[in-house]
């Protein structure tokens, strides 16, 4: 065998090299190298390995302190979820107050941001901004997190156990069991109560609704034979005469009826035709905001208006008259003017009085607008609770007829107006158990507290109106240990499955999704018969839940807008009793009226927790975090009040005073829904409640005489957002007369025809190739209503920066309503102006920062670059709009700002596409830039062009009045090409040359010289 | 005694050279006097509330000052408009008065040379504090780095400001530090001292007088004289250029960088009247800084407040005469009348109005109120910057966002402490460095007469 050899060394047998391989690394040189250190055994490669693992471990243990991200892969990837991909999931929203369609988008199994569903015929896509804030609701950490027994926690099998026994006994012994709930549009719910007053014959449903609609309920009631509130079609009406109804802002369906509204309000050159709209209110409202006419009245007067009224309308359809105490307002003009627009017309009252809405169905009903701008075929079931009912309620409490009080979606304790009388008669009850989802006033008094989910982790389905079904389906998994209402009642009713369908359940199921299976049974046994359509019920099913809606085709059938007939079973009530009922305007020196109101941001105070509403401006006063007592000016002239000025109202609560322009004389207005005092940490003691003040005569009234203010000498300062009230004689709103406006479509935008010929630039205008994004806002749709804002704060992690920083004027919206009053405090116009980022071609805050962290992009997008910005704050002095926001403290993550931002929890309602904004930088909107790029990404990925209308930014999506265009101005044919077209079209401050890429349509008002006034 | 032919005796009291060098040297060589150290300690204090301003500002946010969405410059950008006034004057004295070779500037350009660096110092924290993230601060320097392509933005006169106000505070220390070598190597001279003698010994760079030595040092006093020149033009027209360039009503005003130039030279001034009367008095320097260099002073700043008067008539004329309805707004109903009539008033009266006095000799001569009078100026010039700043921010053009401004203790401590860090540079420039040029006064010692200036 050859040998075979690596060096001369190995070729040689005497060599010194080792030849065994452990040898070849020889190993006993020692830490000091060749000579041996005395005293130690340690070689050089024990101190290198020493050396090794110590630096390795300190750098381990030091390693240790790092914030750990969690990251947690699916084990068993959803087929569905995508990381970075939203999901999105048609739902539906019924608080008891507000009903609305929509769609939640979901980002990695949360629940991020909420949409409207444009599948849906009663709200069309539209939300407002309860609806939109509705989601950060459910990441509030006031939730109760476990059942309660006597207020500490508990489990649901002792609960259960406990309930069920009890309520055995209570019915066992013959007593009452009362289910006291807000209005249940439900069906499946309604069924369940069914099946618990099987199990419990005792058992009584009793509907409460803190904002009350039982005077319509029960004068239809009186003229139709049954309770319910008609549909109305505000969108067929070409002259509407509200009477203190906000039918843009509270009432009964604003969603709904700005959807209709806006119809009537969009203008163009082919048609220039809208509705006229004339209100008679107290307070300025968000309705009253955007009438073409409004006159102030008391809320005395008031009735004698409509009485008036009424008198004109009947000498013109040859009806007796009734008795109207004399009024100051010349209603001639108004009476012409309904009477010409008969069937076409709408008279509306926000009163809750029977006897006003009666003269109200009397009116519509010789106007001829019952079948046509009203339907009574197609009744809304939103509101069912009749006053007298609960009234009777805590009467029979009182005296411990009740042996159960099982409240579902109800805080009596806190909008009962006596809610001390509440308290007390509950404690007399055996059984008290509420479903509360937090530990609210009403949840306090009651023995047991079986949390009820967030309407997001819920099943359910809803039937706002006859015919119009949707369906809510849980998007994210319980949060907490929470527990249905209905699943529940179903438990201690022991109905977790129907025997009647029938269908075989798996009991697994039926325990995990008890409520679920119900619904799916219901719609199985009682709507899927009554569609054609699907053949298979898991189809219709699968489709019902996808849309979120389902319309029965027959009910709309039976609604013919072109029947002119007088509606069957109308019957007439005599009207004098009515009026004998009405109190009469007091003649002399009448002492002061109040009227209570929904604020646009918290209604009726059900989401008074949630900061995003806390801190939305009020749209017409513009202020966030309290509520104050509106008074005139001349009152406050008069008393020597000012802004601020805190008085003690009717020695029950002291209020700081605004002067609120359009108040009328004589009469103070608070909002409800403040003055919480078990809310959660961001509602406790903001403001006072008002509910107290509610009267009762029959049904609830809200509003009412013998307010007694004193005043205190102390001033408070408001949270405003604006304190400049006029245009000072700027031309920042062009606004024009209808009748104009027919002769020349450009009328009131002669500033704009000036700025367009005047425009000349040493430099060649800037061109976009591809896409130049644009954005127009129709100010004459536009109500003012703030969906967008709280929309963009939801899609756009906008931070909520508490009370005392919005005072200081730091509040961080991107978009924000200004509202201008013109001629006079007393009787002033209103207007508003959304204004956002104006994405200005040629922009004054880019060539201002030093180091570009604001820039312009290829398609005309001003864009920020966090990340860059070092905060000089100079992009905000240069910018003529004040669009630009600072972070002037770190919003998120700090003590001081415990608001959504500050925990887990909070935290999860981040949008992940848009970064949440560090300490020290500006930040703006960016006309939802991550929806354009998602679009633009998927029509990439599809291999397509861009369609128009396929980008919505967030406020875009939630305007229920359709007031916003967006898209490409560069696409021909595009909607905002039409809009930047059209001769309506301006820009603001286009003199200073910025070339905005927001246009603005001019306000028309259908108002003429003849003033419907004394 | 050095008698010009305009300015009559420079250097009053028969001075031979020991006894200036002797007048100038004494607060060098003997030990401070108490009001020094109640001053020091006061000052000390300031500069410590200002330290924790700055710390409150840097560490929870801009938002502890008053600033809001609308009015988002306050006192920052106000004190460090006003501080970068106050540091043109030394330049100004020195190097215009040096170049146009006007010999009175000798005993007032190290003292207003010593401001200016102070001042300016004070001026470039202001900038530096009121970013919204100074630990990104560097972001505002064009280097190649590794950020990718994203340069500065050469458009922004933020950026020019920072490459101008740097220039020109390394340029000025650089002026002054050059102008002291000679005096150093003369007190290193005549010191009894080990350890002042090592110091300043060091700090003269080995200067030992001789003619080639001289001669470099004219010259290059010269060229530095000529570089800085500009830069007293340059630094104030692009502060100016700060409000200029943009389109705010009020700050859109083409009138500004001629007239913050002349606005820096008339505070300048001023707080050098302030500064040498209270040396002068305090030391006893009337025969250097005599009354004659006040006249002087004073001349001057009647002429710049008229020009300043003319300025301010001109934007005010301008404004209406524009026809743009904002400018006239911001000037008419929001400086003339409105919320900020005080600081409008104020600033017309202390700058353009009070300075008048100075046509009469006899006010002149009145050591008192001309101090006065220069306070009443230093205000002035204080105000102004208030009205530029917030006024214009404060209701510009869309009405729903006016808001106005007040500022906190957190700001005001900010702009206390670069009050403190002055006094406290300036006080430690009496102390440690002469604060009149010995050599220019020996300078002008020259005889045209037949007065003694050498000992017998």
């Amino acid at each position: 065998m050859k040998k075979y050899w690596r060096s001369i060394e190995e070729l040689e047998e005497d060599s010194t090299i080792e030849k065994s391989p452990e040898r070849e690394f020889p190993t006993e040189v020692t830490a000091g190298g060749n000579m041996d250190l005395p005293g130690t055994t340690t070689t050089r490669r024990d101190f290198l390995k020493m050396l090794g693992f110590g630096i390795g471990f300190v750098t381990f243990a030091a390693s240790c302190e790092n914030p750990i991200n969690k990251a947690i892969p699916y084990l068993i990837k959803p087929e569905t979820i995508i990381p970075g991909n939203a999901n999105y999931y048609a739902s539906t929203f019924f608080d008891g107050n507000d009903y609305c369609s929509i769609v939640v988008k979901t980002r990695e199994g949360h629940p991020i941001k909420i949409e409207g569903n444009e599948l849906c015929s009663i709200t069309s896509g539209g939300t407002n901004a309860r609806v939109q804030a509705s989601v950060l609701s459910l990441y509030d950490s006031f939730r109760i997190k476990n059942p309660l027994k006597s207020r500490l926690e508990s489990t649901w099998e002792e609960v259960d156990g406990d309930i069920v026994a009890k309520l055995d006994e209570i019915a066992g012994k013959g007593e009452k069991i009362v289910i006291l709930s807000s209005s249940v549009i439900s069906p499946s719910t309604q069924s369940i109560f069914t099946d618990f007053i099987r199990k419990y014959p005792t058992t009584e449903v009793i509907y409460y609704d803190s904002i009350s609609a039982s005077g319509m309920i029960e004068a239809n009631q009186q003229n139709f034979g049954q309770p319910f509130l008609p549909s109305y079609r505000f969108d067929k009406a070409r002259l509407i005469v509200s009477f203190g109804a906000d039918f843009l802002g509270n009432w009964l369906s604003p969603v709904e009826y700005t959807k209709q509204y806006s119809k009537t309000r969009k203008i163009s050159k082919a048609n220039p035709v809208m509705s006229r709209h004339i209100q008679f209110e107290s307070t300025l409202t968000l309705t009253g905001s955007n009438a073409d006419y409004r006159i102030p009245v008391n809320p005395s007067q008031e009735a004698g208006t409509i009485l008036n009224l009424y008198n004109g309308i009947a000498q013109k359809a040859g009806k007796a008259t009734i008795n109207a105490p004399a009024s100051t307002i010349n209603m001639d003009s108004l009476v012409d003017e309904l009477w010409a627009s008969k069937g076409r017309s709408l008279v509306v009252s926000g009163s809750n009085d029977v006897n006003i809405q009666l003269v109200v169905n009397d009116l519509n009903h010789m106007l001829g607008n019952y079948g046509k701008t009203l339907d009574i075929n197609k009744p809304a079931y939103t509101k069912q609770g009749i006053d007298s009912q609960m009234e009777h309620l805590v009467e029979r409490m009182g005296k411990g007829e009740v042996g159960a009080l099982l409240m579902y979606n109800v805080n009596p304790a806190y909008d009962y107006q006596n809610s001390g009388a509440f308290s007390e008669s509950l404690s007399k009850t055996q059984l008290s158990i509420s479903f509360s989802e937090t530990l609210n006033e009403t949840a306090k008094l009651a023995t047991y507290v079986c949390p009820d989910c967030h309407y997001l982790e819920s099943w359910n389905d809803s039937q706002p109106k006859k015919g119009v079904y949707s369906l809510t389906q849980p998007v994210i998994n319980k949060l907490f240990n929470t527990r249905q209402a209905q699943e529940s009642l179903m438990i201690w009713s022991a109905t977790g499955n129907r025997a009647d369908t029938g269908e075989p359940t798996s009991e697994t199921v039926a325990k995990e999704d008890a409520y679920y299976t119900y619904i799916k049974d219901y719609w199985r046994s009682v709507l899927f018969p009554k569609q054609e359509k699907y053949i298979l019920f898991s189809e219709f099913w699968d489709n019902a839940l996808q849309a979120g809606v389902f319309t029965v085709d027959q009910a709309v059938d039976t609604f013919n807008l072109n029947n002119s007939q007088d509606v069957a079973g109308y019957t007439r009530v005599s009207l004098d009793a009515c009026v004998s009922q009405l109190e009469p305007p007091e003649a002399g020196e009448r002492d002061i009226e109040f009227t209570l109101y929904e604020s646009i941001g918290l209604g009726d105070g059900r989401q008074a927790n949630n900061p995003w509403l806390q801190e939305l401006p009020d749209p017409v006063s513009k202020v966030c975090w309290d509520n104050y007592l509106a008074v005139s000016k001349t009152f406050a002239d008069k008393n020597r009040l000012k802004l601020g000025d805190i008085v003690i109202v009717n020695d029950l609560f002291e209020l700081p005073v605004l002067i609120q322009a359009g108040q009328a004389d004589n009469t103070v207005s608070i909002a409800l829904g403040y003055g919480r005092s078990s809310a959660g940490k961001v509602a406790d003691g903001l403001g006072q409640n008002a509910f107290r003040l509610v009267q009762t005569k029959g049904t609830r009234l809200y509003s009412g005489h013998n307010i007694n203010l004193v005043p205190t000498g102390v001033n408070y300062i408001f949270a405003l957002t604006q304190t400049h009230h006029t245009l000072h004689g700027r031309n920042h709103v062009h606004t024009a007369l209808l009748k104009d406006y027919k002769e020349n479509p450009s009328s009131g935008n002669e500033a704009h025809l000036l700025a367009e010929e005047k425009k000349q630039s040493l430099y060649g205008e800037r061109e976009f190739k591809g896409h130049h994004w644009a954005l127009a806002i129709d100010l004459n749709l536009c109500t003012g209503c703030s969906a967008c804002v709280i929309a963009c704060q939801a899609e756009n992690n906008v931070a909520v920066i508490g009370r005392d920083e919005v005072r200081k004027k730091r509040i961080m919206h991107w978009i924000r309503i200004d509202r201008y009053y013109a001629e006079k405090a007393e009787d002033p116009e209103v207007f508003f102006q959304p204004v956002m980022c104006q994405q200005c071609d040629n922009a004054p805050c880019e060539n201002v920062c030093p180091v570009e962290a604001t820039q312009n992009s290829k398609e005309g997008l001003n864009d920020m670059i966090y990340n860059r910005c070092i905060g000089t704050r100079y992009c905000m002095n240069n910018c003529p709009y004040r669009v630009r926001r600072f972070n002037w403290f770190e919003y998120a993550n700090n003590d001081k700002f415990d608001y959504n931002m500050n925990s887990t929890l909070g935290k999860m309602v981040l949008n992940p596409d848009v970064v949440v904004r560090s300490r020290g930088v500006a930040e703006k909107c960016s006309f939802c830039i991550q929806r354009i790029q998602e679009k633009k990404l998927g029509a990439k990925l599809e291999n397509r062009e861009l369609k128009d209308g396929e980008i919505k930014p967030a406020c875009l999506q939630s305007c229920p009045a359709n007031a916003i265009v967006f898209g490409d101005r560069n696409m021909q044919d595009s909607e905002i090409s039409k809009a930047f077209a059209n001769e309506r079209n301006y820009f603001l401050l286009e003199e200073v040359n910025t070339q905005p890429s927001v246009g603005y349509l001019t306000k028309i008002r259908n108002t003429e010289s003849n003033k419907h006034e004394t | 005694m050095y008698n010009t032919k305009v300015r009559g005796v420079l250097v009053e009291g028969n001075k031979s050279y020991a006894d200036i060098t002797r007048d100038i040297i004494e607060p060098i060589e003997s030990k401070v006097p108490d009001w020094w150290k109640y001053a020091f300690i006061i000052s000390i204090g300031a500069l410590l509330f200002g330290v924790w301003a700055s710390y409150i500002t840097i560490s929870e946010g801009i938002g502890t000052w008053g600033l809001n969405n609308s009015v988002a410059w306050g006192w920052g950008i106000i004190n460090f408009v006003w501080w970068i006034g106050i540091g043109h004057a030394g330049t100004a004295f020195s190097i215009f008065l040096l170049i146009v070779r006007q010999k009175w500037r000798t005993s007032i350009n190290r003292a207003a040379e010593a401001m200016t660096v102070f001042a300016v110092l004070c001026a470039g924290l202001f900038p530096l504090i009121h970013m919204g993230r100074i630990w990104m601060a560097f972001y505002i320097m064009p280097y190649p780095n590794t950020r990718g392509p994203i340069w500065v933005n050469f458009n922004s006169p933020l950026f020019w400001d920072v490459v101008a106000i740097s220039t020109y505070l390394m340029a000025s220390a650089v002026f002054w530090y050059v102008g002291m070598i000679p005096d150093f190597a003369t007190i290193r001279d005549k010191t009894a001292s080990k350890i002042r003698k090592a110091i300043y010994g060091f700090l003269s760079f080995g200067w030992v007088g001789s003619a080639r030595g001289w001669l470099r040092f004219e010259a290059l006093a010269m060229i530095l004289g000529g570089l800085t020149a500009p830069l007293v033009i340059s630094v104030h027209s692009i502060v100016a250029m700060d409000f200029a360039t943009s389109v705010m009503p009020g700050w859109h005003t083409t009138v500004f960088p001629p007239y913050f130039v002349i606005g820096a030279i008339f505070s300048g001034f001023s707080m050098v009247l302030t500064l040498m009367i209270i040396i002068r008095t305090v030391y006893k320097y009337q025969s250097y800084v005599t009354d004659s260099h006040i006249n002087a002073i004073a001349k001057i700043l009647v002429f710049i407040s008229l020009i300043m008067g003319t300025a301010y008539s001109t934007e005010i004329f301008i404004a209406w005469y524009s026809g743009s309805e904002y400018e006239y707004y911001t000037f008419f109903n929001n400086r003339i009348s409105g919320d900020y009539t005080i600081a409008f008033y104020g600033m017309i009266i202390c700058n353009a109005i009070i300075p008048q006095l100075f046509w009469f000799k006899k006010i002149r001569k009145n050591i008192i109120l001309v101090f006065i009078i220069s306070l009443f100026v230093n205000l002035g010039m204080w105000f102004e910057r208030y009205v530029i700043v917030v006024t214009s921010l404060s209701k510009d053009y869309l009405p729903s966002n006016w808001s106005t401004y007040t500022p906190t203790v957190v700001e005001i401590g900010v702009y206390v402490g670069t009050l403190g860090l002055f006094i406290c540079g300036v006080l430690l420039f009496l102390k440690f460095i002469p604060m009149i040029a010995i050599h220019e006064v020996k300078g002008i010692l020259k005889p045209t007469s037949n007065g003694r200036y050498h000992k017998k």
